[in-house]
Order: structure tokens, then sequence, then C-alpha cells
């Protein structure tokens, strides 16, 4: 709402300065978004100066000796002005004042003004023209001010507007006009508002003999006011109401459709004058709309409408969409004679919903759709009678066509107690506080037991509980002394959430190996999948019907392809190991138990790039299978998980070259491998490769819950470990994890570790050579070296038989 | 030979055997050392014997000469032993010098991203003062996201946060939350007063970017209902997470704001780097939301929150552009 600081004085007296007035606002609820200054020119050194004696020029006929009195003392100026007398308080520049150059070819260029001598006589200033001062084109006249502005005074203030541009919360429909604004600034500066006058002349006609209105649907219309004036001259509006509307952005359009404006922009009630000639008979019906019923409005746009829509009508034809914008059938026109001026309440949602049906914001429509109260649309068709009359002349009818629903009650009282301020604020406020800030905002108040009944006015129907005043008080008195206090009552048990904390282990986890956390959008492409070698994707993916752009269009079923596309485009940029990962929902189709999507918590990382910054002392070696596996083994250790890695097939990870992890034996929470390098490519045509990996959280969070904690101490044993090496040689298909296996088999055996992996010259062809370290151990005694040969022996008789092993030579 | 031989080759013989004492370095060298001088056929021994071709009376005086060579270098021997025990053990002359200044060997430094660091430290102030954090779904239903909040259908409200929907069909109305309150709902229905929560999560509104504006963005929502909390506990309680957040001494500002399900409402600024900014909307739970979920509105109030945390960390860290938070650039979050 664009707020010009001229037009607010009309209604209140305003004597802060123009920040002060917004901030004061701003702390209210009304926040002042920006605050716009006519003239361009600061005007510093510019003010009110009193001329004291007005002599001729002893050596030019066109000039005059001025004395002025600046309020610092006497001044004397040159001034070629023709109207300059004395008594006149005028706009005195003194010497470094800017101002625009009137004698320069460009239109805004300034100048210093400095001390001169004017034809021999020496100026200690200037008294300035509008256009001077930056605020019009002339320049072939002083500007006078008024007899009452203070001598010495900055001019600024006297001659600039300033236009507030509020941001309104939507439930503040009584400030979408200027007068709901004079009142707030009125209880929040102690100014008194003045209400602007609502009367008219009338001729003798009954407004009943010369129109009809008829309400089919008073739900949707619950007041409908019309009144007729009749010989009207249709004529551009006086410069005061152009002014008015071109300050707030709106474009003059004729004197009766302009006053309708200026009403809506001052109460915040709109109004629409039809030609009442143009009306069939004319009869206004207020009815809904037949569907398919059609209605060119006042834009030009030839409208389709359903029974949804509640339609101004005559016996034959719409003629305007209630409370959004007339028809362009019976616009006011220069040959309009005679006006029938509509002012009614409707239905807030109904408004709404047809105009975001049609797609039609419109001034009206805008406040509509907060739902007026019905006592502001007579108080609306007064005051428009007033200014039509002002500025269009023509003859108002006796009366006024009043159609009110009787069922529509509204709520006209609300009781306030002391008890509920108290509850509500933490705070008693006092009888006077109370009193007079309601009083000021226009509430009438009256004492209650333990409170006030308070009525509620006519352009407040936000207001509808205690709660609601409460606000009104809170926020005039301000909350600056309202005490801090702690919450008193119980703490709530504090129950641990299994789900935050298992995430926030895993997190941790992969920070503390050097990943850095990504968050991406959780709505992606369609066919970004595909990218990824998923070509059907099912279920079908979730959709969103109203999307922001293409590219977030879907929500993610997988953070695999926003993951690599993350690390390709770092690689871009990044000279160093890239290790990312994302703890984020996917989202599937199916519904859950409440009927809406599943959403499974996911920890996707992605390592591309060298395993390590390039340093002296070591080749750049680049990310493999065994990093991510080391790091999903870190992250199961963390959460004290034992899993499983068996060969996968996957359309993302390279064959071969994947594994899927599987938790107590049986189920899988996860997988990781090599990206395939043809997939890896569309994301990053430069560089080598990428290996994934990604934990279901969903999935570890059922396995360990209900487990015991598996954080509990364990006594060690005090015997030592005797260790001893094996190296075999096996055949290269046979994995590795199943020398292991056999070796702990054996109760002696505490753990195996592999710390040499070799095929090649030495090693039979089809064979490799596997070095294990096994660590024996008894929790009842010292191992003696011949039970520990007797262990060793059986192992390699088992591995010899099960697996085909021998040892190295 | 005459004695005066004797005792010249005796001086001989202590010269040459300390001067090769001296050179030996190590057990073994001592060793041979020992068995070359000291030993039973050593050169000490030979001379020994050689004192029988001597006149008794030179023979006592060489034999003296001789006896006193053999404590020399018995003790000689001890000292020697000593001497390679001690600098056979480790020691920092065997430590080359390096040059300090080259590069250590480090560990990858990690990352939180800045969004959950902040969250987390926001969840942790409240999660102190008694606030459970609980979460909720992304895709929620409308009645959850709105009705039920005081924002019905068609009601101006909505405009301030423009949904992005999965499903208009009237039947079964699903949408991308706007914010995270739905939870405050989900907890009431389930739960009696006392209720302290903390709901944290990702919403979403169909707005256009920039700056400040993302149509993706974490949230933060508190609900505090239970006898008595009041306005002033609301203060009490932003306060202490100011100051945990941006610092001791920090001042809160409210100002009268609206939203739809609080009544009254506040916007909440804290003074930074000299300027009141913006950091939250509060407010006194609206009546009509605790009477849907069946509260008796005499009996409880409540106090709501709700901030974003990318705008904190923002504020916290002088990031110029709420966008850097979802593009997952390294040289972004790697200052984290």
């Amino acid at each position: 709402m664009q707020v010009p600081l001229s037009w607010l004085r009309e209604y209140v007296d305003i004597k802060l300065d123009v920040d002060e007035l917004a901030h004061r606002l701003t702390m209210a609820g009304n926040e002042v978004d920006s605050i716009t200054r006519t003239g361009s020119l600061t005007l510093d050194r510019v003010t009110v100066g009193e001329v004291l004696e007005v002599s001729s020029h002893p050596n030019a006929d066109r000039l005059q000796i001025v004395r002025v009195n600046d309020g610092s003392g006497e001044q004397e100026a040159v001034c070629g002005a023709p109207n300059v007398a004395v008594g006149q308080r005028v706009a005195f520049a003194g010497i470094g004042a800017e101002l625009i150059d009137a004698y320069s070819d460009q239109p805004s260029k300034t100048k210093k003004l400095r001390k001169a001598r004017i034809r021999g006589i020496a100026s200690t200033g200037m008294i300035c023209s509008e256009k001077e001062l930056g605020i019009s084109e002339n320049h072939d006249e002083i500007l006078v001010l008024s007899e009452d502005a203070t001598v010495g005074a900055p001019v600024r203030d006297l001659i600039c507007d300033a236009v507030l541009d509020i941001e309104l919360t939507p439930n503040r429909p009584d400030c979408l006009g200027i007068v709901g604004v004079a009142r707030d600034v009125a209880a929040l500066t102690g100014e008194s508002l003045i209400e602007p006058p609502l009367d008219y002349e009338t001729d003798d006609t009954d407004v009943a003999s010369l129109a009809k209105v008829s309400v089919v649907d008073h739900d949707l219309a619950p007041r409908y006011m019309g009144a007729v004036i009749r010989g009207v001259s249709i004529a551009p509006s006086p410069d005061w109401l152009q002014q008015r509307l071109i300050a707030i952005g709106e474009r003059p359009i004729n004197n009766v459709v302009d006053a309708t404006n200026f009403v809506m922009f001052e109460l915040g009630q709109p109004l629409h004058a039809f030609d009442y000639d143009k009306v069939q008979d004319h009869h206004v019906i207020v009815r809904r709309a037949f569907d398919g019923e059609t209605l060119t409005t006042l834009d030009g746009v030839e409208r389709k409408l359903s029974s949804e829509s509640l339609l101004i009508a005559d016996p034959s034809r719409g003629i305007g969409l209630a409370g959004i914008m007339g028809g362009e059938n019976t616009e006011i026109s220069d040959e309009t004679v005679n006006v029938f001026l509509e002012a009614a309440n409707f239905n807030a949602e109904n408004n709404r919903r047809t105009a975001s049906m049609l797609g039609l914001r419109s001034e009206a429509t805008l406040r509509f759709e907060k739902g007026l109260l019905t006592g502001l649309t007579e108080i609306a068709i007064r005051r428009c009678l007033r200014i039509i009359s002002q500025v269009a002349g023509g003859s108002i009818t006796a009366g006024l066509i009043d159609a009110k629903d009787d069922r529509i009650a509204e709520q006209e009282e609300v009781d306030l107690s002391r008890e509920r301020i108290c509850q509500v604020m933490g705070i008693e406020y006092s009888s006077k506080d109370v009193e007079s800030t309601l009083d000021a905002l226009g509430f009438d108040t009256k004492p209650i037991a333990d409170g006030w009944r308070v009525k509620i006015p006519y352009w407040r129907p936000d207001i509808s509980i205690p709660e609601d005043l409460i606000e009104e008080l809170a926020r005039i008195i301000g909350y600056d002394d309202l005490p801090a206090t702690a919450l008193s009552g119980e703490i709530p048990a504090l129950k641990s959430s299994a789900s935050i904390e298992l995430r926030r282990k895993v997190v941790d986890a992969l920070v503390s190996q050097g990943f850095h956390q990504v968050v991406s959008y959780a709505a992606v492409a369609k066919g970004l999948d595909e990218k990824i070698g998923v070509d059907a994707p099912t279920p079908a993916p979730i959709t969103i019907e109203n999307p922001i752009s293409r590219d977030h269009s879907m929500l993610r079923r997988t953070l695999r392809p926003t993951l690599l596309e993350t690390a390709a485009r770092n690689t871009r940029t990044w000279r160093a190991p890239i290790a990312l990962f994302e703890s984020g929902k996917i989202f599937i189709p199916n519904r859950d138990e409440m009927g809406l999507p599943s959403e499974i918590e996911m920890v996707t990382g992605v390592f591309t790039g060298p395993r390590s910054n390039i340093h002296w002392d070591g080749d750049q070696v680049h990310f493999d299978f065994f990093d991510a596996k080391g790091a999903v083994e870190h992250v199961l250790d963390k959460i004290a998980l034992d899993a499983d890695f068996s060969p996968f097939s996957d359309p993302l990870y390279a064959p071969g070259a994947a594994a899927q992890i599987f938790a107590a034996k049986r189920f899988a929470i996860g997988s990781l491998g090599v990206v395939k390098p043809e997939i890896w490519s569309k994301f990053d045509p430069e560089t080598a490769g990428a290996v994934l990996f990604e934990i279901d959280l969903n999935m570890l969070e059922k396995l360990l819950d209900g487990r015991e904690r598996g954080d509990s101490y364990k006594p060690f044993s005090r015997y030592p470990d005797a260790h001893r090496d094996l190296a075999l040689v096996m055949e290269r298909s046979i994995p590795v994890e199943s020398a292991i296996n056999i070796c702990r088999q054996n109760r002696l055996i505490k753990s195996v570790a592999v710390f040499d992996l070799y095929a090649g010259s030495g090693v039979p062809a089809g064979q490799k050579s596997v070095a294990l370290r096994l660590v024996y151990h008894s929790r009842s005694r010292t191992l003696t070296s011949d039970m520990v040969a007797r262990a060793e022996s059986q192992i390699i008789v088992q591995l010899q038989n099960e697996l085909g092993a021998t040892l190295r030579q | 030979m005459n004695r005066d031989d004797t005792l010249e080759s005796a001086r001989e013989l202590e010269r040459i055997s300390l001067s090769a004492l001296a050179a030996a370095g190590t057990e073994t060298e001592l060793e041979r050392w020992r068995i070359g001088y000291l030993g039973r056929r050593g050169a000490l021994s030979d001379q020994m014997r050689s004192l029988a071709k001597l006149h008794p009376e030179q023979r006592r005086v060489a034999g003296a000469r001789l006896n006193q060579l053999k404590s020399t270098l018995t003790q000689a021997f001890a000292d020697a032993r000593k001497r390679i025990g001690e600098e056979s053990m480790p020691s920092a002359k065997d430590i080359d010098a390096i040059d300090v200044t080259l590069p250590g060997r480090r560990i990858r430094l990690g990352g939180l991203h800045p969004s959950e660091a902040m969250m987390r430290e926001i969840l942790q102030a409240f999660n102190e003062m008694g606030f459970q954090t609980v979460e909720g779904p992304s895709v929620e239903f409308e009645k959850y996201n709105f009705d039920m909040l005081n924002v019905p259908a068609y009601h101006p409200a909505r405009d301030l946060q423009d949904t992005l929907w999965i499903d208009r069909s009237p039947q079964n109305r699903v949408l991308l939350r706007t914010q995270t309150s739905p939870m405050q709902i989900r907890t009431m229905e389930t739960q009696e007063p006392p209720v302290r929560i903390v709901s944290p999560g990702l919403c979403f509104r169909r707005e256009a970017t920039d700056t400040t504006h993302e149509w993706q963005f974490h949230q933060i929502e508190g609900l505090a209902v239970d006898e008595g909390v009041t306005m002033s506990d609301l203060k009490g309680t932003l306060y202490e997470f100011a100051r945990r957040i941006f610092g001791q001494r920090r001042k809160l500002r409210f100002r009268c704001d609206y939203f739809p399900f609080v009544e009254p409402g506040v916007d909440v600024s804290v003074d930074w780097k000299g300027k009141w900014v913006e950091i939250m909307g509060a407010g006194m739970v609206h009546p009509k939301v605790l009477e849907g979920v069946g509260y008796d509105t005499s009996r409880y109030t409540g106090f709501a929150f709700g901030m974003g945390p990318e705008r904190i960390a923002m504020l916290r860290y002088d990031i110029e552009d709420i966008r850097h938070f979802f593009s997952n650039d390294l040289r972004f979050l790697s200052q984290f």
C-alpha cells in the first residue's frame, strides 16, 4: 500500500519526521518497506525566509534587491522574479546550497550556490523558484510558501512529499485505506483522527423511484447499497484529485471513476459506478452467474463464468463481476449523464475464489477477499456521493437503496478480561492504558466485571476474540517493556529419537573421515534418473503439480544423480580430493499408513579425484572401491553393526566392482561400487571416475531398534596374543574372505588381517598369493607354541581341503 | 732382553692397546680387543710370560709394572664397555636433521553442511531448555500445513506462503510443507500438555529465488503449551536462544506482525553489528489452533516461533547469498 504523507496529513497531524513515523508504524505491525521522497535534492541550507524589504536594483531595471530574514539573520539577495513582495515566506537558499541549474540545457543539472555580485550588488543567497528546488519546471516566479511557515525551518519538509510503501499483513484491510493508516498514526502519536466528512445535499426524488436492486444470492452479498446521481458532467478530475491518485500510482480516468477510486484508497471500501442509462430497466440484480455465461470486463477481456461467481446483472445480461471488476457495457463514458453508484459487501471467500479462478487480482478484490464489515458500506457510499457531487456535479437522489441480509449477524462486541491479558502477556496493563489505547484506535469500551466490553468498529473485521484486542494493546503500547521470563512449568520428559540419533552418528562418522556434507534440492528434473541408467522408473515418481521449474518438477527417488552432479561440478573448481555425502529423504509413491508417500532417509556418498592432496612424499592415487568400502565399514563400526559385502549387480555400478551390504546376513542396508565410466562421463567427461556408496538409514534403524545397546564395556583378557603369518597361494577367483572365514572358524583365532596380496611372476598363472596375519588367543590361559602350532596346522589342512590353497614356499 | 726393554714394551703396549680400545665402537670390536690384549693368549699375557726370562730383581720391578698395566687396561675395558653400551642406546644423535618447513601429512578435513551445523546449534540451545526435537513428513496434508493452523482455504494468509502441490484433488489435498509447523498439530494431536517441542526440516515454497529467497529452505519451529505460558516467557526463551547463538549481551526486539496461527503475533529482531535484524516470527498460539486439537483454551496457553537456519547462518557467517547453501560448491562448503 502506497501512503503519501501529504494525503495522510489530511486525517492526522504529523509532527514526527518521516523516518521516525515509519519506524513507529513498523513496530506496530504496518511494516514500512521503503520511503520514496519526491524532489531529487536534499535542499540542505534552504530555509524559510521572510521578505523584509524589496528595493529596485540601481544598475538593472528588471532586478530587485531583497532583504530577507532567514532565521539566522538578515541576508541580501538579488531577485528577478516579478512576484516577490514584502511579508512573503519564501524558500531562501544560503551559500553552499545545491540547486537545479535553471539555465542549463540538461534537465536535472545542479549547481552549488556561491557568493556573487550581480551587477555590482553583493548577494548572500537566493530566493528560489520551484524549478530551482527541483519540484516543477516553473522558473517564471519564486515559490511563495504558506504564511504560517516558520522562519528558519527547513523548506524540504514543506514542499516535498514522501510516499511510505507499507507491506500490509492480510489481517488489516482497514489499512488498505489511508484513513486506516491515519488511525494507527493517531493512536501511536497521541493525535486525534480527523474523520473525512460524509454529508452531501440531495434532491427530492426518492432513489427507489429511479432504480431497483434485487439480491438473489444474499449469502454472497450480505449488503448491497445503491444511489443515483443525475446530470453529472463527466470530465477529467480536478488537480487535487488527480494528484492524490497519481501519488499512489493510480491513473486518473474521469471525475466519477476517480471519485470511486479515491474513496476506495481513502476508506478501503471498493465502489463501482455504472452508467445508469445503460442498466436495463434501471434494475440491478445480484446473482450467481450461469455456467458458461460470459461478461466482458472493463479491461476488454471476455470472461467465461461459472455458477461459482457472483454477477451484477440487469434483467438481460451481466454488467459487472461483483467486487472484482465492472462490465464494459455499463462503463462510465464521456456521454454518461446519470450514474448508478454501487457500494456493497461481498463474501470474502467467494470473491477470492472467483478472482483466482479468473486470474484477475484487482484492487477491489484485494480488499473484499480480506472480509470487510457491512458497516463500512454505508460510510463509503456517503463519502463517495459527497466527492462525486464536488468533482462532477449532478443531483443526488434522496435516500439510499440498502439491500441487507437480515440473517447476517456480525459480531459486535468482545469481552476482554484483565485476567486474560495477564494469562497471555504475563503482565498487567493499567486500566488507563487499556482504555486510552483502545479509545485511540476507535474501540468503544465499557467497564464490566474484571474487564471491558469492547465494541468492534466497522473498519476492523480482524477483531473477534480477546487475543485480538490484547494484540492491539501490545502493539500500540509496545513490547520493549515486556519482561523476559523463563518458562516455569514442568519440563516434559525428553524421549530420545532413535532416527535422529542414528543419523547424527552416521553423519558424524562421515565428517570425521573427511567428507563434506551437501544438501541438494529434494525436487529434481524428470529424466534425471535415466541419466544413471534407470530406464523405466518404477514406481512412477511423485510429481509436483505446479513446479517452480522443469528442473525441479519431481520428488527425488534417489540421492545418486544429484550427488554425482554435485561431485562432477566440483571437479572443475576443486583440485583436491572430493569426498561428499548427502543425508536426506527420498520419496517413494506407495502410501504409508497415514496415506502419504514413504519418505526414506538415505545417506549417499561419493569419492572422485585423487585420494589425497598433492604431497612431496607421496604419489597421488585415485580413490577406488576400497575407499568407499572403508568409509562404509567405518560408519558401521561407529554404530557397532556387523555387515557382509557380496558382489552386486546394479545399473549404476560397473559389473564386478560393486557390492551389496547386508546386515545380520539377510537385510540389505545399502550398496557401493565403482560408477560405470559411461555413466560418470555423462556427468564429467574430464576426470577418471567416481565411487559411490549408499546406506538406507530407515533399514538401519529397524535393525538397531530393539537391539541391546552395543556400547557396554566388556572385560578384556589378560593373556597374551600369539601372532603367526601364513602365505597362501590360491585360485584368483576365490574371495579372500573364504580363507579368512576358515581361519576364523578355529576357536583360538582372535583376528585375521590381510597384509599382502600379489599375483604375477613367481606365482602360477591364475593364482594369487595372499598373506594373512593370524592372531591366536585364549581367554583362559597363555598359549604355548605347541598349541599354536597345532591350531595352525589344522587351519592349513582346512585351507588346503576346502579351497585348494597351499603354503607359499 | 733386559728390564728396560720390558718396561719399554709395557709402555708401548699401554699406548697401543688404549688407542685400539678407543677405536672400538661396537660390542664385537670390544670383545675382539679383550681377547687380543687381556685374553689368556693376549698381548699382556705374552709379556707376563716373558718375565720369566728376567733376573729376579728385574722381574720384581717389571712384574709390578705389568700388574699395574693390567689393572689400567681392565679398568679402561670396563669404561669402554660402559661407553659402548651407552652409545648403542637410542639417542637424538641418530636422528637426521629435517626441513621442518615441509608440509605435514594430513588427514582430510570434512565438514557439516552449514545448515546442519547451524541447526544443531539452534536445536541444542532449545533441547537444553527442555524442548524435544521432533521430525515429520515433508510431503504433508493440507489440513496440517494450513487448515488446522487457522489458515483455511481461500484465506488471504495463504498468499504469504505460495505452495507447491503434489495433489490438488478435493478428496486428497497433499502438498510440500511450506513450514514445519504441521508438527505442532501432529504433536498436540497425540499428546496432552505440557508440550515443548522444536521441529526442524526442509520446507518448500513456490517463490522466485534471489539473494535472500530460496524455494527450498530449512525451518525450525518451536512450540510450548502449558498452563501459565505467556508472551513474557516467549521473550525470555528467545533471549536465551539469542545469547547462545549471537553472543552474550545481545538484545531482542519484538514488533507486531501477523501470522495466522498466533495472536498476538510478533516479529523478532536481534541487535547484530549495530542494526536490528529480523530473525524469526513468533507469538502466542491462536486459540483456534489449540481448540482444533482439543485443548482447553481457558486453561492452556502456548507460544510458538519459527526461524530459518540459513538466514541465521547468513548473519553469523556473513554469507551474502542464500543460494550458496544448495549449490554445494566446495569453495563454499569447505569454509565451515
